[in-house]
């Protein structure tokens, strides 16, 4: 809403704060002031000038004028392009070092071959508006040599306010005067017109549905000159607002709407035929609005009829054929209270926001619709030359609420208490009818659909008297329990990717059916109705989307060796069904709860790596996704175990699954040279996933670390080199090893692995270091021994392994 | 082993094993050969010690006096063989290790270095500073049911915010699954499991059908705040914001409300934070202009209210016994204003770049 200060003073008398000091105010009574724009400021040098004659010059392909103005002191040449002025007009005349809006200088210069020194200006040249049919003609008796910013009082200052959807009273001079004299302490005297004729023998309305309708007001007025144009300040009012002038009967409508907050419709008059009824559509009924646009209107669409069919599109739009025209002299004013949510539905529907249907949608004062179409005849008759007819107002406007409200509410919810008065005062300021001490029967006013409670009336009281003056005490909450065990795992996961050099990436939840075809895999994630890119329907059932993204963006941007992670929700499953959707009147019962809960998609979290390039020196390979995740499993507590796979995305011979405790949690790998093609990744990038979830949760359930018993008897180290079929897992002869060398082992490790023509073909040769150690005694040669034999014994046994020769 | 020889305690035979150690030790070109030297000339097979052995041979009168011609040649040779081991050892640090000095300055990189997101380490910072108040950590899906993004929270079945330009909706239609819009439900949530009084801080992403450019972004990350107990006022509200922006900004920080809208709390307000830059003193008559504030002062930095009774009621608290406050902002916000972050695609590109100098906190 734009609120022109200049019209603001004249509705508050006694308002002479500055704009600023305004603007202030209003925002601490909780309007969004947005900016104070300034009007008339960036003009400079346009005066009034008498044209003294006026030359066609035919040989160019436009219309082209020499023309001779004269400013008083001095008489101007200048060519000019528009055609809408004769000589002897008064006109907007830019002298040479005039300045228009947007630091736009006019200097002397040549032309279609004359001198041009100045310019005629037009409405729009010089921000009066967006008009540019041609120029600006003055008033005859318009001084010449005169400012005609002055003479236009252009010069003005202009609050532009963002309405927050519960203050539709305010998207209206009226409301905006109320809270400024509210904010000022002045008086408030309301401009909606208090002796407005009683209804008598008027158009015949009948209202057919209340539900949409519960008001409508119709006043006739003949006899307009349809030359009639609306005068400047009119005019002027409407520009600054933001509204473009039309012509009289339109700027009437507009004008009344800012000003009163109420929407007006004009009908011609001529055009009616029949009873006006306002209902719902009919199945198949159609509409022409004033946008020229044929609509199909739904059975919930509420229309205004006529006996030739639907006319307008209630509170949203008229339609053309009832169009108010350059010939009309007779006008049927509608003034109408439609209520919101039929409004807003249509709007939505028809994709036709409008001034009248942002306010309807907000809610309208449905008492002051006959004081709002009273408000627009008296403007047609003084202005149009036209004669006030008939008065029709269907009134089905039901009683306004009355509130209790404890007079000391206000004080327990703000935290410090307000006086009586003070409740009283500041519910009086904002319309309130008030009875009765404690509680106070409160009747809010009909410009304030959106008091429905005590809770907005404790509002009104608080931020009246300044949310400012509410004191500042810090809550005690009771002893908490701190972060839960799976927050503090989640925060240790993310801390050891990061520490085994990392990056973590935040990204986007949206993919497309394109990339994770090429990921593989089936995987079947909701679909957004409305994605923000048709490429991108779908969210991510996995992290790699996101990590290939970024791995790419960062090679992209010249970075070679690039190591990331994401931790993040993924969605697995489409979701969806149809439960009942209970209320909010009451708690839903835990099973309605449940059955709400059954429908969300399933949404672990993962974690997940991509790499490429090097990695401490050299290339990256599988392994250092598979020891990422198994240092995050040693971070968690967790031993997780390696074993072959072949699983989409990854490379068949290059992908191990990560168990834990035999339950298969992720997978890492290098990808697919095929997948690596399709997705024009770097050549060998590295990728690992995990449900990070079922990770956290057996870290959580695993309980305290057990503290080992750490032996201070010396160790016994045996070496062993076994030969094994070249497709044997080392982590299968590593198990057997384990197993045959029973307690008494206390570390194994693979520390060399060869194969050649030394071990033969199709087998390599694995060397362990074996590490043996008792807990109560040094351990004898034969000990060691024995349970070497043991271990090398079970491996042969499980895994056909032979001891090197 | 041979017997004891006495002839090596003839003073003559010492001093001859006493000059032959002296020269070898002074011949010793380094350190390396110093063990061998010692062994010759100190160990168990050296002439001294081999002397030392054959005093048992001698006749007791003559014992003490070849012990301690022993002595006296078997300390010369101890001491010859310190002087020259510190020697060698000096020549070592001079000229050996000079020629083992490596350029520190250049690494091999074997190291990698990672960093966490600063959104996420944000997060956990901002729930450190309510935890240290003994609120805990509330969560919740990011698929939510409208029930909790919008029926609980007192958005009516028509308003403005569920449609199709604000909300992303999950197929098919009419599952009544969105894309979170706010943390809000988790809220919900709170109320309906928890136990009162109610202190949670509900950190996490949403989502809404923005088109991205440098200060949208479709997905965002905020961090709402929830207290319901019995006597809660706006006075709590307030003291919980100072202390949150001093924790955040630093000691001092102020914040303003201002009266707004907002289905779920009333009254509503819109919480200010003090300019971080100009602290104000831009607003301020005769300030230097603040490029931060647009010289007015404050910034907006997120909304605020007392928890509506109709929302309340929806998950069964009594709105009679009890009252509550809530409170969100933007947590990519807060990062621009705290850290100087210009455009907030820079969260959701993974550039390495962006994220490796914030470390592992924020």
């Amino acid at each position: 809403m734009r609120v022109p200060v200049s019209w603001l003073r004249a509705l508050v008398p006694g308002l002479d704060a500055s704009a600023d000091d305004i603007a202030a105010a209003l925002v601490r009574a909780g309007l969004e002031v947005e900016q104070v724009l300034r009007f008339g400021e960036d003009v400079h040098g346009v005066v009034v000038g008498r044209v003294l004659d006026v030359e066609e010059l035919t040989e160019f392909k436009k219309p082209i004028r020499y023309c001779h103005v004269d400013t008083g002191d001095r008489v101007h040449e200048v060519v000019c392009g528009a055609t809408n002025f004769s000589a002897d007009d008064r006109v907007a005349f830019a002298v040479p070092g005039a300045v228009l809006p947007g630091g736009f200088a006019i200097a002397t210069r040549q032309t279609y071959g004359h001198t041009s020194d100045g310019m005629i200006c037009s409405r729009r040249e010089i921000g009066l508006g967006d008009e540019h049919d041609g120029i600006l003609v003055l008033p005859a008796d318009s001084p010449l040599g005169v400012d005609v910013v002055d003479l236009l009082e252009m010069r003005d200052e202009v609050l532009d306010i963002a309405v927050t959807p519960d203050r539709g009273y305010v998207l209206s001079m009226r409301g905006m005067a109320r809270e400024a004299a509210t904010a000022f302490g002045l008086e408030f005297p309301d401009p909606a017109p208090v002796d407005v004729p009683e209804p008598a023998d008027g158009y015949r309305v009948r209202i057919d549905d209340t539900a949409g309708c519960d008001r409508y007001v119709a006043r006739t007025v003949t006899g307009i000159d349809p030359k009639a144009a609306s005068p400047q300040w009119l005019q002027r009012r409407l520009v600054l607002c933001g509204m473009r002038p039309i012509s009289l009967a339109v700027d009437v409508t507009n004008y009344v709407l800012l000003e009163l907050g109420q929407p007006l419709h004009a009908f011609d008059l001529d055009k009616l035929s029949g009873d006006l009824v306002v209902r719902r559509a009919a199945a198949g009924e159609t509409l022409q609005t004033l946008d020229g646009q044929g609509r199909a209107l739904h059975p919930e669409d509420l229309v205004i009829t006529d006996d030739s069919g639907p006319i307008a599109l209630a509170g949203v739009m008229g339609g053309a054929a009832m169009e108010v025209g350059s010939a009309t002299t007779s006008l049927l004013v509608e003034s109408a209270h439609f209520l919101p949510l039929a409004i807003a539905r249509t709007a939505r529907r028809h994709k036709l926001p409008s001034e009248a249907s942002k306010r309807y949608e907000r809610g309208v004062d449905p008492d002051v619709a006959d004081a709002a179409a009273e408000a627009a005849v008296r403007l047609l008759v003084a202005l149009g030359g036209g004669t006030a007819g008939s008065v029709t107002d269907v009134d089905e406007t039901p009683d306004p609420p009355r509130l209790q409200l404890p007079v000391d509410l206000p004080g327990r919810v703000a935290g410090r208490p307000y006086e009586p008065a003070v409740v009283r005062r500041r519910l009086e300021d904002v319309g309130c009818l008030i009875e009765g001490e404690d509680p106070l029967q409160v009747t809010p006013p009909t410009w304030r659909p959106d008091l429905t409670g005590t809770a907005e009336l404790v509002e009104e009281v608080v931020r009246l008297e300044g949310y400012d003056s509410i004191p500042v005490v810090l809550p005690v909450a009771p002893a908490g329990r701190g972060l839960t065990p799976r927050q503090l795992l989640l925060r240790r996961s993310s801390r050891s990717l990061a520490a085994a050099g990392l990056v973590e990436v935040v990204s986007t939840p949206f993919v497309s059916e394109q990339v994770l075809d090429a990921l593989g895999g089936g995987m079947t994630p909701p679909r957004l109705l409305n994605p923000l890119a048709e490429t991108e329907q779908l969210l991510r059932p996995s992290l790699q989307p996101g990590l290939l993204a970024a791995l790419q963006r960062n090679v992209g941007r010249g970075l070679q060796d690039v190591a990331l992670y994401e931790t993040g929700v993924v969605f697995v499953t489409p979701g969806g069904g149809t439960p009942e959707v209970p209320g909010v009147a009451s708690r839903p019962t835990d099973e309605q709860l449940a059955a709400l809960d059954a429908t969300l998609p399933g949404q672990p979290r993962h974690v997940a790596l991509a790499l490429s390039g090097s990695r401490g020196g050299r290339p990256v390979d599988w392994a250092d996704a598979a020891e990422a995740l198994l240092a995050l499993g040693c971070t968690l507590g967790l031993g997780l175990t390696l074993q072959a796979v072949q699983q989409d995305p990854w490379h068949p011979g290059r992908c191990a699954e990560l168990l834990l405790a035999g339950r298969r949690v992720g997978f890492a790998g290098e990808l697919h040279p095929r997948v690596v093609q399709t997705l024009g990744l770097p050549a060998r990038t590295i990728t690992a996933e995990a449900n990070l979830d079922v990770l956290l949760a057996a870290a959580e359930a695993a309980g305290p670390v057990r503290a080992p018993v750490v032996s201070p008897y010396p160790p016994a180290q045996v070496d062993v080199a076994l030969v094994v079929e070249a497709a044997t897992p080392a982590a299968q002869v590593e198990a057997a090893l384990r197993e045959g060398a029973g307690r008494l082992l206390e570390d194994l490790r693979l520390f060399d692995v060869y194969s050649g023509p030394q071990v033969g073909e199709g087998r390599r040769s694995l060397a362990y270091a074996l590490r043996f150690r008792a807990p109560d005694r040094t351990l004898t040669d034969v000990e060691v021994l024995g349970a070497r034999d043991a271990a090398v014994a079970e491996a042969g046994r499980r895994v056909g392994a032979a001891l090197r020769s | 082993m041979s017997a004891p020889d006495p002839s090596l305690l003839d003073p003559s035979a010492l001093e001859a094993a006493r000059d032959e150690a002296l020269a070898a030790f002074a011949a010793l070109p380094s350190l390396d050969e110093l063990p061998a030297a010692r062994t010759a000339h100190l160990g168990d097979r050296s002439p001294i010690a081999l002397a030392r052995r054959a005093l048992g041979t001698l006749p007791t009168a003559d014992r003490a006096d070849a012990g301690k011609r022993v002595n006296v040649v078997l300390q010369a040779v101890q001491a010859a063989f310190d002087a020259r081991r510190v020697e060698l050892e000096a020549d070592r640090d001079a000229r050996v290790l000079v020629e083992e000095a490596v350029d520190v300055t250049v690494l091999p990189g074997r190291l990698p270095v990672g960093a966490r997101h600063p959104l996420t380490t944000l997060q956990e910072r901002i729930a450190d500073v309510f935890v240290a108040m003994g609120w805990e950590v509330a969560e919740g899906p990011e698929v939510e049911h409208e029930w909790f993004n919008f029926d609980a929270l007192n958005f009516g079945g028509d308003h403005p915010a569920r449609e199709m330009q604000d909300t992303l909706f999950v197929a098919p239609e009419g599952s009544g699954l969105v894309l979170r819009t706010h943390t809000s439900p988790v809220q919900v949530r709170s109320m309906l499991t928890r136990e009162l009084p109610i202190y949670v801080v509900c950190p996490g992403r949403t989502f809404r059908a923005d088109a991205l450019d440098a200060t949208h972004s479709p997905v965002f990350s905020q961090v709402e705040g929830l207290c319901v107990a019995e006597g809660i006022t706006m006075a709590h509200l307030r003291g919980t914001l100072d202390h949150f922006a001093a924790a955040m900004f630093g000691e001092g920080m102020r914040t303003r409300l201002r009266p707004s809208y907002f289905p779920f709390t009333e009254p509503s307000a819109e919480l200010d934070l003090q300019c971080f830059e100009c602290r104000g003193v831009s607003a301020e008559p005769g300030g230097e202009p603040c490029r931060v504030c647009s010289s007015e002062g404050w910034i907006e930095w997120g909304g605020c209210g007392m928890v509506n009774p109709a929302v309340l009621r929806a998950c069964g608290v009594d709105p009679e016994r009890y009252s509550g406050f809530a409170f969100g902002m933007g947590i990519e916000r807060t990062l621009m204003f705290r850290h100087g972050v210009t455009d907030i695609r820079d969260f959701y590109e993974g550039d390495q770049r962006f994220t490796l100098p914030f470390g592992m906190e924020a």
